[in-house]
């Protein structure tokens, strides 16, 4: 018989995730975990997390990692990867750890062109603190700050994060994807392998946005969620590649 | 009165409500979530607002905007948040900003445990961000102390223009009691309460220079800088004559005194019944205000009956013991019963502590 | 007197549900003082749930003692955290529809019942909380029975429809509990 899958090395074998049924945050983990296999990275990374869900899969990790405080992982990222610039240093952040309490740490390590990748699992929602707005939250979408529903008139309209970087010089690679079917799954990975090999070729700044659900704090059982990505989420945030440098004639 | 069941968190908001604050501005953390949810739903019925701040920074720095309009105003966090709240504390004392917030504290330094704990009683009392300033800190140990002592707050932060802390921790935050709320204060006094700030608020101004507003958090010349921290002196000064609060339990006998705060002071206040019921000779205090801090209630101690202090709280290392040796001024023994990390003070390991000074094994 | 209650199982089997209806019949219907503490974890999902109540007629220390003197445990996990928390001589609910270790104490008293499947039988899983509460209540008489059913009355009042099947749910958890302290 043939071996066509194990689960990749880059997770422990003996932990239990933290995530509750239906999130995404272990699959972009797995996959993260997979590419840095594949490019035999393994001895060189560095994980940043920010503070939320995003930092539940510490434990079970088998790669270095560092906690920052919450919406600081780009300026954590700075100071890691500018000392040490042969390691492959990635942030993981959640919306309202990336865009909210952390966006000028996170627009000004864009700005700067840092030589890292920002890993953005985009939620819709803060989830570990229990369901309250975020950036991203969509108009309408009720959360526990936002009890009547998200309005334009008082929150402001849904953050574009890949967009908003768009109109800095800097960043190298801007890209949105998604965990919601098998095929974006595979163009996750393939995004965050893309964005690993600019920083490891000194490209500079990389962002993968992945938009994915939290069917707890959406109130919604895992597979309505996936309808809610692809009907309610997707149309707010379209994917695809926003920026690629590589691809821009010289 | 009637017996509502309430939870902590919700209790300080309504409570704030009740006293005319009309502005509120956080940012999510465990375990003080409740409250800015409490708001986020009562503020809208009460024609006051309710914003969710990208930050602790943008949040306090929002509630010094608000307060400086003369609107009774309030923020919250817990522990690594309220650090990145001390800068616009900081700012709102240096120019003499009422304001109103709460601190429901978990464990730390750092990000730390989501879990109840005291390990903020420093920075609390005695540095609550850059500049030597002082506040009154409240520490409740019940709910109900808890809605009091929120809804007198808003009063003191007005009367000395000075920020008022709540210390309360994730107990106090998470559990429900049995409660009774104050009464809501009519909105025509809560105007007036605004109204009376109008002389030094922010909201415009005849163009009479002397007499604008100036919302001054520091000064470039030496000697107003000077003059405003002895103003404020003068201000933290009257605290000790006037604004003390504690809470003396049965220390005119005691032959052992436990002292602890907040959520401490409670399972304190249930260990020397147990002990008294067992024969031995316990007594509390337990600081309401722990600034300014209730120094002259160790006065009332009889020394010459008195083995020995046992200072409670959840934290290590001590910091609340260190007021309280300043208190006892080594007229006896001062040992600590401590926890941390989230753990829950243990009434056991209180009866532990006593029985060892009991039998002089300390 | 002071009661030590600790309820415990997997979220979304309304342990939170039956420590509040618990102890907000204490106060809103008897002079008794009375805690109730959720403990919280950073997981929004997943592991145990569980709150503590106290009931006493004087002042409450802690709301969680070390020492329960009674648990109201919903499964596996929870038996075997919990367990060593009861006091010698304490009384152990325990819902067997989803546990199938043995139980090692010797010194406390056991109620076992089968509440998931009781439920089921009711109609709907979602009222296991409703039959444990009224396990609980028929066998310890702590409250009336008319007093807590009150409560569950009146916080189920946006669902009148759930009622009639709540009411089942409680007096099926009545009956059993009453009989089990007859024996
Ligand atoms: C300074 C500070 N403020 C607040 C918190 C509390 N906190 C922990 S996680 C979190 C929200 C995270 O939400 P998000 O970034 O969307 O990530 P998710 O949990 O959805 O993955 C917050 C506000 C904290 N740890 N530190």
């Amino acid at each position: 018989m043939n071996l066509i899958y194990t689960r990749t090395k880059t997770i422990q074998e003996d932990k239990v995730s933290g995530f509750c049924p239906g999130c995404m945050h272990s699959t972009v983990i797995k996959l993260i975990g997979e590419v840095i296999e594949e490019l035999n990275v393994v001895d060189k990374t560095c994980c940043i997390t920010g503070i939320g869900c995003c930092g539940l899969h510490m434990d079970y990790i088998a790669y270095d990692t560092i906690t920052a405080p919450h919406g600081r992982a780009c300026a954590v990222a700075t100071g890691i990867k500018r000392t040490n610039p042969e390691s492959l240093v990635f942030t993981y952040q959640g919306d309202g750890d990336l865009a909210a309490i952390g966006l000028a740490e996170t627009l000004s390590a864009a700005n700067r062109g840092e030589n890292f990748t920002v890993i953005f699992v985009n939620n819709g929602i803060y989830g570990m603190t229990g369901g309250q707005m975020a950036p991203t939250t969509l108009i309408g979408m009720k959360a526990s700050t936002a009890p009547a529903g998200r309005n334009a008139k008082e929150h402001g309209y849904p953050m574009h994060m890949c967009e908003l970087m768009n109109v800095l010089t800097a960043p190298y690679y801007l890209v949105r994807t998604s965990c919601n079917t098998p095929a974006n799954v595979t163009r996750t990975k393939n995004a965050i392998k893309q964005a690993f090999k600019n920083q490891l070729e000194g490209k500079g700044f990389s962002m993968v946005e992945i938009v994915t659900s939290c069917p707890t704090n959406w109130g919604m059982d895992a597979l309505s969620a996936l309808d809610f990505i692809q009907d309610k989420m997707l149309a707010e945030f379209p994917l695809g590649v926003i920026r690629d440098k590589s691809k821009e004639a010289d | 009165m009637t017996r509502i069941f309430m939870k902590g968190c919700e209790a300080i908001a309504e409570a704030a409500v009740r006293a005319g604050c009309r502005f509120f501005a956080g940012y999510p953390i465990t375990p003080q979530n409740e409250i800015p949810e409490y708001f986020a739903r009562r503020m809208p019925e009460v024609g006051g607002v309710f914003i969710q701040g990208e930050s602790e920074i943008a949040s306090v720095n929002m509630v010094y905007g608000a307060a400086s309009s003369g609107t009774r105003a309030m923020t919250s966090s817990s522990s690594c948040g309220i650090s990145l709240k001390s800068e616009g504390i900081s700012y709102a004392a240096s120019a003499r900003i009422p304001m109103v917030y709460c601190n429901v504290q978990r464990g730390g330094p750092g990000v730390g445990a989501i879990q109840p704990a005291q390990q903020d009683y420093f920075q609390a009392t005695k540095a609550g961000g850059n500049g030597g300033f002082r506040m009154m800190v409240f520490a409740p140990s019940t709910v109900q102390e808890a809605i009091d002592l929120t809804y007198g707050a808003f009063d003191y932060a007005d009367r000395d223009r000075n920020p008022v802390l709540i210390l309360a921790d994730g107990v106090i935050g998470t559990m429900m009691e049995p409660v009774s709320l104050p009464e809501m204060k009519p909105e025509s006094e809560i105007e007036a309460i605004k109204q009376s700030k109008l002389k030094w608020a922010c909201v415009g101004h005849e163009l009479d220079y002397p007499n604008r507003s100036w919302i001054e958090p520091g000064h470039w010349n030496t000697a107003d800088m000077q003059k405003a921290n002895e103003e404020a002196l003068k201000v933290y000064e009257a605290w000790e004559v006037n604004d003390v609060k504690v809470e003396e339990y049965m220390i005119d006998d005691a032959e052992v005194v436990l002292s602890a705060y907040g959520i401490s002071g409670r399972i304190a206040a249930a260990a020397v019944d147990k002990l008294r019921a067992a024969g031995i000779k316990a007594g509390l205090i337990r600081p309401i205000t722990v600034s300014p801090f209730p120094y002259s209630s160790y006065d009332k101690i009889d020394y010459k009956k008195c083995k020995g202090i046992l200072s409670i709280e959840m934290s290590i290392p001590a910091q609340f013991a260190e007021d309280v040796k300043s208190a006892v001024k080594e007229r006896c023994l001062v040992s600590t019963c401590l926890c941390s990390g989230g753990n829950i003070m243990s009434e056991q390991a209180v009866i532990d502590g006593v029985k060892k000074i009991m039998e002089g094994r300390v | 007197m002071e009661t030590n209650l600790c309820v415990a199982g997997f979220g979304g089997q309304g342990i939170m549900t039956l420590g509040k209806f618990l102890a907000d019949t204490v106060c809103h219907r008897t002079e008794k003082n009375v805690t109730f503490f959720p403990s919280y974890g950073a997981e929004q999902r997943g592991g145990t749930a569980n709150c503590y109540v106290v009931i006493s007629d004087g002042k409450i220390g802690a709301p969680l003692g070390e020492v329960m003197d009674e648990l109201i445990i919903m499964n596996e996990p929870s038996l075997k955290k919990f367990l060593k928390t009861l006091k010698s001589g304490g009384t152990l609910f325990l819902n067997n529809s989803l546990i199938n270790c043995e139980v090692e104490r010797e010194d406390i008293t056991l109620i076992e019942i089968p509440a998931t499947q009781m439920a089921l039988e009711i109609g709907n899983i979602k009222v296991l909380n409703i039959v444990m509460l009224g396990v609980y209540i028929g066998y310890t008489g702590i409250l009336s029975e008319e007093a807590v059913w009150k409560t569950i009355e009146e916080n189920l009042s946006r669902k009148a429809s759930l009622l009639p099947l709540n009411k089942k749910a409680y007096e099926a958890g009545l009956a059993y509990g009453r009989e089990r302290r007859g024996k």
